[in-house]
């Protein structure tokens, strides 16, 4: 499925291992947060993943002590009406301090990607919108009227001399 | 009012361009009607019954006439020659065409106006009390708040995919003309100390499960209320539920938590929040705001008028619409003036164009150009000097807006009912106008004094029956349309939910039952100045019930 990050249509070469399928023999592998869990405290063998998955009812506060190892979260939509991963997203980066890669998956459509982008997702798994509309999605909006997980002040700061 | 600066301007036009990007990927196919309905929602447009529904927010409901004039072209233009004020201080127009919204649009923002969340499972139009700025029991204007949480609330990018829609109201007087505790979070401004503050409450709400709402903190102070309600807003989307859109508002997730679990849960997530993730406003932007809701300039005038007694003395007419649609100012020679869009006969809350430019027009040479909507559906002029009171109300009358009811029986509460809305199981606006007629005498409706009828089609509630002094709610049994009565319900600080008090009747029985329930009233008061709710308060339920279904 395409997947785009930092501005470019990117090679996914990561593989999400189900829950109760082998797990491969590779670098590059995310599990759901319970598995993900399991293999930390020993419930479950195994290689230890650097990518986990979470649904839309983990509670990333179970991440936080091991966010340090971790190269790859993604948060999946399995509807894109569900909002919660907005929260998961915006707890990772601005309470928990994580600054690897967040992955929107599942139902992700170009409407929810600046939105996405703002909470603090940095690549975007999608069959629903190409690169161009991607990027379009990203620039709709040139002015912020809150802080979020992103960079720009918001208008309020702009307002005063930020 | 608040004026939009360059970043404002920005946004909304580029809200605009937004839209009509999402409008041609649906009339292209590229976006599937499921896919573009939470985008159409988020700006407000509805597909009912009949047509589009195009639904434009007005900020805690103050219009400038320049605003009232551009609603009443687009009434012209796009609509049949009307719109309808809502209970959420909006305007809808039932009849715009889906080609023509990004247009209308661009019209609004051209004067300020959008239709930006007022719909869709996000945080809608933040609405307050419609006398804000002018009424003596305020502590403070609350507008400058309201605007503050309106952009904060504009496209927050955590909160547009809540489990239910959200609504916040802002009320800073003792007697609550807002209804906050009927809103999932309602804000009372408070003064302690020399501190503004917030009275915090939280899953209140109306629909098939109605509730009053929880007091979550007494007195949240101004520089931290922004962050209190992101924590609000964020416990509700990570557990409110999403598996029954009738269970997903947040009264219910406060309900099954139970108040003091849902209590700690907010404030262990405000307690979480690090100082980065603090909002911070500047001191400085809290005072920008603040310096738009100035009070207006107004002209010193004695407290009293010769000019109104003399008119007043003159026209009975006249004297009986300044007993009942006016509310007293804090500045003294003037008055808030409640222009009624209940006369006798129809549709409650509609507007014409050629209204909505007299009104303007009025607001622009008497009001200091400052209108608001009420939750009751009418409009309101603010400010008017008690010596100009005869001239507008000579003006209006002959443009068939001199009803002479605020908060009398026949001012009305009414949602748009089966005539337009899809949801609807009965009509409503029927069976209000029918209630309307037993009461359209002037003199008798004021003899009845201060009594709140609320007409819902459905259990959904938009005609507000649960929080009527009496309730009507519309259902269907079998294909017919039958009326249940609510007695005792009340929107202000006493806010209290109404009972249904027995069978539901047919449509053209309600009049009369409603008639023998008020005439109880009549011969129970102690004197005529006690108010049918007292009574009712003060006698029970039970001898109303039973005026009620006394037939013949």
């Amino acid at each position: 499925m395409p997947l785009v990050k930092g501005g470019e249509e990117i090679a996914n070469d990561w593989i999400f291992a189900a829950d109760g399928t082998v797990l491969p023999e590779s670098a590059q592998i995310s599990v759901s947060l319970a598995r993900f869990l399991a293999l930390k405290k020993g419930q479950e063998n195994g290689p230890l993943p650097v990518g986990v998955r979470l649904g839309p009812a983990d509670d990333p506060a179970e991440l936080e002590p091991y966010l340090p190892e971790l190269r790859l979260i993604e948060i999946d939509f399995p509807r894109y009406t569900d909002g919660r991963g907005f929260s998961q997203a915006q707890l990772l980066r601005r309470r928990y301090g994580y600054s690897g890669e967040i992955r929107a998956v599942g139902h992700v459509l170009r409407d929810q990607i600046f939105y996405m982008h703002r909470s603090g997702f940095d690549a975007y798994e999608t069959r629903r919108a190409g690169l161009s509309e991607v990027l379009e999605a990203l620039a709709e909006f040139s002015e912020v009227y809150q802080p979020a997980a992103d960079g720009p002040a918001a208008v309020f700061r702009k307002r005063h001399g930020a | 009012m608040y004026r939009y600066d360059q970043f404002d301007a920005r946004l909304v036009s580029e809200r605009v361009a937004q839209f009509r990007g999402q409008v041609e990927r649906r009339l292209s196919g590229a976006l599937t009607e499921d896919e573009f309905k939470p985008l159409r929602l988020q700006n407000g447009v509805y597909l009912q019954l009949h047509a589009y529904m195009l639904r434009i927010a007005i900020p805690y409901g103050q219009l400038s006439p320049r605003q009232l004039r551009r609603l009443a072209e687009i009434a012209r233009d796009y609509d049949r020659g009307f719109g309808h004020f809502t209970t959420r201080q909006n305007i809808q127009f039932n009849w715009v065409a889906l080609q023509d919204i990004p247009e209308v649009l661009e019209k609004l923002a051209e004067v300020e106006m959008h239709a930006i969340q007022t719909s869709g499972n996000c945080i809608r139009n933040t609405t307050t009390d419609h006398f804000a700025g002018a009424a003596q029991d305020e502590v403070v204007d609350p507008r400058a708040w309201c605007e503050i949480i309106r952009q904060w609330s504009t496209f927050h990018p955590e909160f547009a995919f809540l489990p239910r829609k959200f609504k916040i109201a802002v009320t800073a007087a003792e007697h609550d003309r807002a209804a906050i505790r009927v809103h999932d979070v309602g804000l009372h401004i408070r003064q302690q100390d020399g501190v503004t503050g917030f009275e915090v409450h939280v899953g209140g709400g109306q629909g098939r499960t109605p509730h009053i709402a929880a007091l979550v903190n007494p007195f949240v102070p101004e520089t931290q209320i922004l962050d209190y309600l992101e924590a609000i807003m964020r416990v509700y989307n990570r557990y409110g539920r999403r598996d029954n859109k009738y269970k997903a508002r947040i009264k219910i997730l406060v309900s099954e938590l139970g108040e003091a679990e849902y209590i700690r849960q907010v404030e262990e997530e405000f307690a979480a929040q690090r100082a980065s993730e603090k909002i911070d406003l500047p001191a400085a932007e809290v005072a920008r705001i603040h310096a738009y809701f100035a009070p207006p300039a107004l002209a010193t005038k004695a407290a009293s008028s010769k000019q109104l007694d003399a008119a007043k003395a003159a026209d009975p007419a006249f004297a009986r619409w300044t007993r009942a649609n006016l509310h007293p100012h804090k500045v003294a020679g003037y008055a808030s003036v409640t222009v009624s869009l209940k006369p006798i006969g129809v549709a409650p809350g509609d507007a014409t164009d050629t209204q909505m430019e007299l009104v303007a027009d009025l607001a622009e040479k008497y009001g200091y150009g400052d209108i608001r909507v009420s939750h009751a559906q009418n409009l309101i002029l603010p400010h008017v000097a008690l010596d100009d009171l005869p001239e507008v109300y000579k003006a209006l009358d002959a443009a068939g807006l001199g009803a002479a009811n605020e908060s009398r029986i026949t001012d009305m509460i009414v949602c748009p009912g089966l005539d337009y809305c899809n949801l609807a199981n009965a009509r409503s606006i029927p069976v209000a106008l029918a209630v309307q007629k037993v009461f359209a005498d002037p003199a008798y409706e004021e003899d009845i004094g201060k009594l709140h009828i609320n007409v819902s089609g459905c259990i959904n509630a938009c005609g507000h029956h649960h929080v009527g002094h009496i309730g009507i709610l519309g259902v269907d049994k079998k294909g017919e349309e039958f009326y249940q009565i609510l007695l005792g319900g009340r929107a202000d600080e006493k806010a209290a939910l109404g009972e249904i008090v027995g069978p539901g009747l047919k449509a053209e029985d309600v009049p009369a039952a409603i008639h023998r329930v008020v005439e109880f009233y009549r011969t129970q008061r102690t004197s005529p100045s006690e108010k049918f709710i007292d009574t009712l308060e003060r006698l029970g339920h039970q001898t109303f019930q039973e005026a009620l279904y006394a037939a013949g």
